[in-house]
């Protein structure tokens, strides 16, 4: 993966656009310039080097050797569009869609659900075990683009490229998902609250790949949901709420996971937010007070599609709408 | 005549090559040598030129050629005034027309400044890149009311203001009717309308024949003939050395006979001096910037009205975004300012509008051109004058609908036909009754909506009524030809782009002539097929071609008959003329086949005497003296969540009056996509641009068309009232569903939310969920 | 100035379209989309706007519809791809989806139809009696500018009702 940055004097007249945002890799390439003007953006991919990894030593070994000139290539869904505009020029493609010791998903450990980076969104939307035992998939699925993108698309893809309005961002903050990342160096693994740090960036340093997620099963007497508000169905959120409820026994609640997408640079955890319901009754009022509090706590930055207010209004009204159904279904797995 | 296709829903004949990927679409021309162009769009909306630097492009392998404006030499020019402006006195009209490349000045971001010629596409982007372009960035004039004030950059330096024109057009006498007045109601109104954006963006081949000094280009146009015409006439060419074609089109919507793209006129130019066939396709991303818009105007319009909701007259100022460039003149704001009379009778009128220069992509029609805005102004103003007198707003349409003894209806104002404006014929009332009842509007209102709110649930219904030009002049011609084996031919100079000419047009021959509809075979848009024609726009394709066609058929009707008649010696009333051929009335066997006659008609021996032609075959030509209005009406009931302001629409009805109609599944089809245009227009569809003229929003992510979730299915139903303007008695409709979506929205909206009763009014499209959630807080704060 | 000098590698690829095996020497960079339509000539597939939005492009990979524009033809390499030439028989009649589409009026334009097509069969092959609700949704990720859906929605269902008389 790479860090964006953005010399300030070349880009002045920044394009603001949400889903075409400057994915600059070649930063020297502003400075050769010299045009006032930006460089041209057209539709068809720069040149590069295309490397089919036939392992997946090999395709870590490759991205050590040219760090931030690769990009790997899995679904292709965000890379390729971003390379069809040149906001992407990656000089080198390792495509590791032939690993499939990549994809894939293991439920050997009853606790945990081990998902393969390079699991396209079809798959695991056709999995009904897996959407049984996390159930937040089989909510924010079908709101990822449509059909024909789920069916190249990945999980892997997906959560590196960090796209804060994407939904499964927030379903992995939920979730407390942990990223195995891999390098040529070694391994390494952290929370997904660690894992997204700025727009469109992870903490992934230029040899590293994330390879499996892991999630943890659905803990007892508990419901989830997730909802997003978008103008079109498929469309990127102008805001989602991932929501996970368990109650103790007496139905009230024990803990609340709550994430939102497309409100900050990142998936944003609110679950503090929800800290007054523990040890409550799922109450209209309750829950209108958790609302006002995520409100408070977000700082939506509006786009072409919605003002910033907009954002935090409907953050508020998604968290009490995605909390309730959450609720709702507790006990009914 | 026997009608057996003529008004029937036949199934089209185009549709067997389209279904199996064998249609000819312009980037499917292949041809042997062929190079690539792309062209170098200046991101920056206004800037002095100081150099271009295309040496390092030069030195890219696969890269044949780069030129600049400096390289066309006298070739480069500002490009034609397509459309004059029309002789309205004290009209001002300042002509800027635009340029094949940018030389000193950018004036839009997206505006040309290179091209590069390659071997393939990919390599002629790579050498964009290579391309350097030393600008002096000026201030970009983006807002209408401040381009206009004193101070503001100018678009174009030497005209010292940004005033494209300047038009005011009034009958009867506003103020003394404001004064009688019982209600007087002023409102700001912004509407926008967006761009076309078809799934096929357009396209250029360009190939010459240096031995034959032929000149072949295959053009997404929607007018081959002018671009015939003017293409020859700019590369120094006779019209017969120039073949322009439009093949399969995919969607042209009105911007795709803006002429000459500079596209257009290089293409071909570069093909001559490289020698070698050249082809250019726009991409997406291009298309937003490189081909033309619709988009907004700002009216603060006033109504009068008496204590019973008859309208006594209405003034509108309002301004009108141009663009960088006027090649295309005032049809647009024309269109707003006629269209804005509507079905009413509207004793006085008095409107102005200023036509502003921005440094933003040229405005041309583009799918209702200007009539949009128009229509909802006084569709508004309506339903607010309905509120203010507590009157239905149903009832305050049909009480100012123009009865249907008062055709032809003068509006006196002169129309972008140049003729005044006039209704040939419409009958009104039946087609808001249908309507109202479609929709069920009395038990909507009275029953189900009452219910229904006491559920908690905002529902609204809500109307509009508009009247649409169409089938203008000047005129179109059509060539009908039997052959030999008794299929026949037809050849007109329109175009097509999904219309369904090829069906409709051989309904009218198949009928005129007896023969069967899938034994017609037509060419649109090839010049050397067919070599006069304005082209397809302002849905005057079935009404003018249509009519030629009629005519061509008939001529060749009376041929077949009056040879038959001498074959058989017999009177031609005693013929029959059915199944491919024509036999005697009563006697069937007596019969000869079409393509005989047609043999026979083309005689080896004996004599073809002048003011006569062989073959069986005729070519006619149809002129109106101005245009046919067609009317309609929509209708829709819509549920909002009053939380995130997201909609459903329930129901949509449209109730329409095209006259005569030849095939009504394909006028249904034209009214969905209309429909469909008009909800992306009203609710999705938004060009947002910044302050430096950057239109942020370029890429089909994030400029939202309608998607099969976001388009209902609608009811549709229809009136005839014939236009006596030509035989076949028929109107236009291509635009019509397009036209009222807009109040329609505004209305339902603020019914749903019963908006009206806190004050709150939607006076702007597009809306959005975000939109309405701010206008009802900016409303709550005063 | 050019980018850095790189050898254009050519990649060597065989794959199936409809039933034929075919191959091509490539650049890396070409898409599938640029790839089936000019160096294979099977026009066909329609490019509509190259970042995977209107659908035009939609081929089946594997029997999955997949956005031509959004793949490398190098990513191709040994896989079976159907387009809209394969969906007749050989003897030219149309299939259920192709002849309702037909009666239905599903088509002005036909440009954006290709994609529609090939998204519309995968999709009977695996719903074999769907809602209108249900055809709307799965026809969502193909945008159409001429015919407002409605009528290809009529088509999908026709055509589900005659897979469905067909089926044994």
């Amino acid at each position: 993966m790479f860090r964006r940055s953005l010399p300030a004097d070349a880009w002045g007249l920044l394009l603001t656009c949400p889903t075409s945002r400057q994915i600059i890799d070649d930063v020297a390439f502003a400075k050769r310039a010299r045009m006032l003007c930006r460089p041209a953006r057209t539709m068809k991919p720069a040149p590069f080097k295309y490397i089919a990894a036939s392992s997946l030593d090999q395709a870590l070994a490759l991205k050590a050797e040219y760090g931030d000139e690769a990009r790997f290539l899995a679904g292709g869904q965000s890379l390729i569009p971003a390379m069809n505009f040149r906001l992407a020029r990656p000089a080198v493609l390792i495509d590791i869609n032939p690993l499939s010791e990549l994809a894939g998903i293991d439920r050997s450990d009853g606790e945990t659900i081990r998902v393969g980076a390079v699991t396209r969104y079809r798959a695991l939307e056709r999995d009904t075990a897996f959407l049984n035992v996390c159930p937040l998939f089989a909510d924010a699925l079908p709101h990822i683009a449509h059909p024909q993108i789920r069916n190249r698309g990945t999980i892997g893809g997906n959560l590196s490229h960090a796209d804060p309005a994407s939904e499964l961002p927030a379903v992995a903050t939920a979730m407390q998902a942990r990223m195995k990342i891999r390098s040529s160096q070694g391994e390494r693994e952290l929370a997904a609250s660690e894992f997204f740090i700025d727009l469109l960036t992870t903490c992934l340093e230029p040899g590293e790949m994330l390879v499996e997620i892991a999630f943890p099963a659905s803990p007892l007497r508990s419901g989830s949901c997730f909802m997003e508000v978008a103008r079109r169905r498929g469309d990127f959120a102008l805001a989602g709420v991932a929501a996970i409820v368990s109650l103790d026994e007496d139905g009230q609640f024990a803990e609340v996971r709550l994430a939102l997408c497309g409100v900050g640079e990142t998936p944003v955890d609110v679950s503090d937010a929800a800290a007054s319901l523990i040890g409550q009754r799922c109450t209209d009022q309750a829950l209108k007070a958790v609302a006002a509090e995520v409100q408070g706590t977000i700082s939506p930055s509006g786009n072409v599609h919605a003002s910033a207010d907009y954002q935090r209004h409907i953050a508020g009204v998604l968290t009490r709408r995605a909390l309730a159904s959450a609720h709702e279904r507790v006990g009914h797995a | 005549m026997t009608t057996r296709f003529f008004g029937a829903p036949v199934k089209r004949n185009e549709d067997r090559k389209l279904l199996t990927g064998r249609a000819l679409f312009i980037d499917d021309v292949e041809l042997p040598g062929l190079l690539h162009a792309a062209f170098l769009r200046s991101q920056v909306a206004h800037a002095r030129i100081n150099s271009i630097d295309v040496s390092e492009a030069l030195k890219r392998p696969g890269v044949v050629a780069v030129y600049t404006a400096e390289d066309l030499g006298p070739y480069w020019r500002p490009g034609p005034l397509l459309v004059p402006p029309p002789p309205i006195p004290g009209i001002v009209f300042n002509t800027r027309t635009h340029v094949p490349l940018a030389k000193d000045t950018i004036r839009c971001a997206g505006e040309p400044i290179a091209i590069v010629v390659a071997e393939s596409r990919y390599i002629a982007e790579d050498a964009l890149d290579d391309i350097a372009v030393d600008l002096e960035i000026l201030p970009a004039v983006v807002d209408l009311e401040q381009a206009l004030e004193k101070g503001s950059t100018c678009v174009h330096a030497d005209l010292g203001n940004n005033v494209a024109a300047h038009v005011r057009q009034a009958k009867g006498d506003y103020k003394r009717a404001a004064a009688k007045a019982h209600l007087t109601l002023k409102r700001r109104f912004r509407y926008e309308h967006g761009i076309s954006s078809p799934i096929e963006t357009r396209g250029v081949v360009a190939q010459w024949d240096e031995r034959a000094e032929h000149m072949t280009v295959w053009d997404t146009t929607q007018a081959p003939v002018f671009v015939r015409n003017v293409l020859a006439g700019a590369l120094g060419l006779g019209e017969g050395q120039v073949r322009v074609i439009a093949p399969f089109v995919g969607g042209g919507f009105g911007p795709k006979i803006m002429m000459l793209y500079p596209e257009e006129a290089t293409l071909p130019w570069m093909a001559m001096r490289l020698n070698r066939p050249i082809k250019w396709i726009e991409d997406r991303f291009e298309h937003f910037v490189a081909t033309t818009h619709e988009r907004g105007q700002i009216h603060d319009a006033e109504i009068a009205l008496d204590k019973d909701g008859r309208i006594l007259g209405v003034k509108d100022v309002f301004l009108h975004d141009n663009g960088a460039y006027n090649p295309y003149g005032l049809t647009v704001p024309i269109n707003s300012q006629c269209t804005l009379l509507g079905p009413y009778v509207i004793p006085a009128y008095d409107s102005t509008f200023t036509s502003v220069f921005t440094n933003l992509t040229i405005v041309t029609p583009y799918r209702g051109a200007g009539r949009q805005h128009g229509v909802f102004v006084i569709e508004r103003l309506l339903d607010l004058a309905a509120h203010e007198l507590g009157i239905d707003p149903a009832e305050i349409r049909r009480r100012n609908l123009i009865p249907k003894d008062a055709f032809p209806y003068k509006n006196e104002i002169i129309y972008q036909d140049f003729a005044p404006l006039e209704y040939d014929s419409g009958n009104y009332e039946p087609v808001l009754d249908k309507a109202l009842a479609a929709i069920g509007y009395e038990s909507f209102i009275r029953e189900e909506q009452p219910k229904l709110r006491a559920q908690g649930r905002h529902v609204g219904i809500s109307i509009a009524c508009y009247v649409e030009g169409t089938g203008i002049g000047p005129y179109e011609g059509a060539k009908v030809q039997v052959r030999t084996n008794g299929k026949v031919s037809v050849a007109t100079g329109v175009g097509t782009q999904g219309q369904g000419h090829f069906t409709s047009f051989a309904q009218i021959v198949a009928d005129q002539l007896g023969v069967d509809v899938t034994d017609v075979d037509i060419v649109t848009g090839d010049t050397d097929r067919f070599y006069w024609g304005a082209g397809t726009f302002a849905s005057r394709g079935a009404v003018v071609a249509g009519n030629a066609v009629n005519e061509a058929s008939l001529a060749v009707r009376k041929k077949a008959l009056k040879f038959a008649s001498d074959a058989f010696e017999c009177a031609e009333e005693d013929l029959v003329l059915a199944d491919g051929k024509v036999s005697i009335a009563g006697i069937p066997e007596k019969f000869i086949r079409l393509g005989e006659l047609a043999q026979r008609a083309n005689p080896m021996r004996g004599a073809v005497k002048p003011g006569t032609e062989p073959g069986l075959e005729s070519t006619q030509y149809f002129g109106p003296p101005s245009g046919a209005t067609a009317n309609g009406v929509h209708a829709m009931i819509v549920e909002i969540d009053p939380e995130t302001f997201d909609l459903q629409i329930r129901k949509y009805v449209v109730v329409h009056d095209c006259g005569t109609v030849i095939n009504p599944m394909i006028l249904e089809g034209q009214i969905h996509g209309g429909v469909a245009q008009g909800i992306g227009n009203a609710f999705f569809e938004k060009l947002s641009f910044d302050e430096h003229g950057q239109l942020l929003n370029a890429s089909l992510a994030d400029y939202l068309l309608p998607t099969s979730l976001d388009v209902p299915r609608m009811v549709l139903d229809h009136t005839v009232t014939p236009s006596p303007l030509n035989p076949l008695g028929i109107k236009g409709a291509g635009e019509a569903g397009a036209i009222p979506v807009g109040p329609l929205f505004a209305q339902a909206i603020e019914d749903a939310l019963q908006l009206k009763k806190s004050g709150i009014e939607l006076l702007e499209i597009p809306l959005s969920p975000s939109r309405v959630f701010e206008l009802i807080g900016e409303g709550r704060k005063t | 100035m050019p980018d850095e000098a790189h050898e254009i590698a050519l990649h060597d690829i065989a794959l199936k379209v409809n039933g034929t095996s075919y191959k091509g020497s490539i650049e890396a960079r070409m898409l599938l989309s640029d790839f089936l339509r000019h160096e294979l000539k099977l026009a066909g597939t329609h490019v509509g706007c190259e970042h995977g939005v209107c659908g035009a492009c939609t081929v089946l990979l594997d029997g999955a519809p997949v956005r031509s524009c959004l793949m490398f033809a190098v990513q191709a390499q040994g896989r079976e791809l159907a387009t809209i030439e394969g969906l007749a028989s050989a003897s030219g009649d149309l299939s259920p989806l192709q002849a309702a589409m037909h009666e239905h009026h599903g088509l002005q334009c036909g440009y954006c139809t290709p994609g529609i097509l090939m998204t519309m069969t995968a999709f009977l092959r695996e719903h074999h009696e769907p809602s209108e609700d249900e055809v709307r949704e799965a026809l969502s990720g193909n945008l159409c500018r001429c015919t407002g859906y409605q009528n290809i929605v009529d088509a999908v269902l026709k055509a589900a009702e005659t897979l469905r008389a067909a089926a044994p």
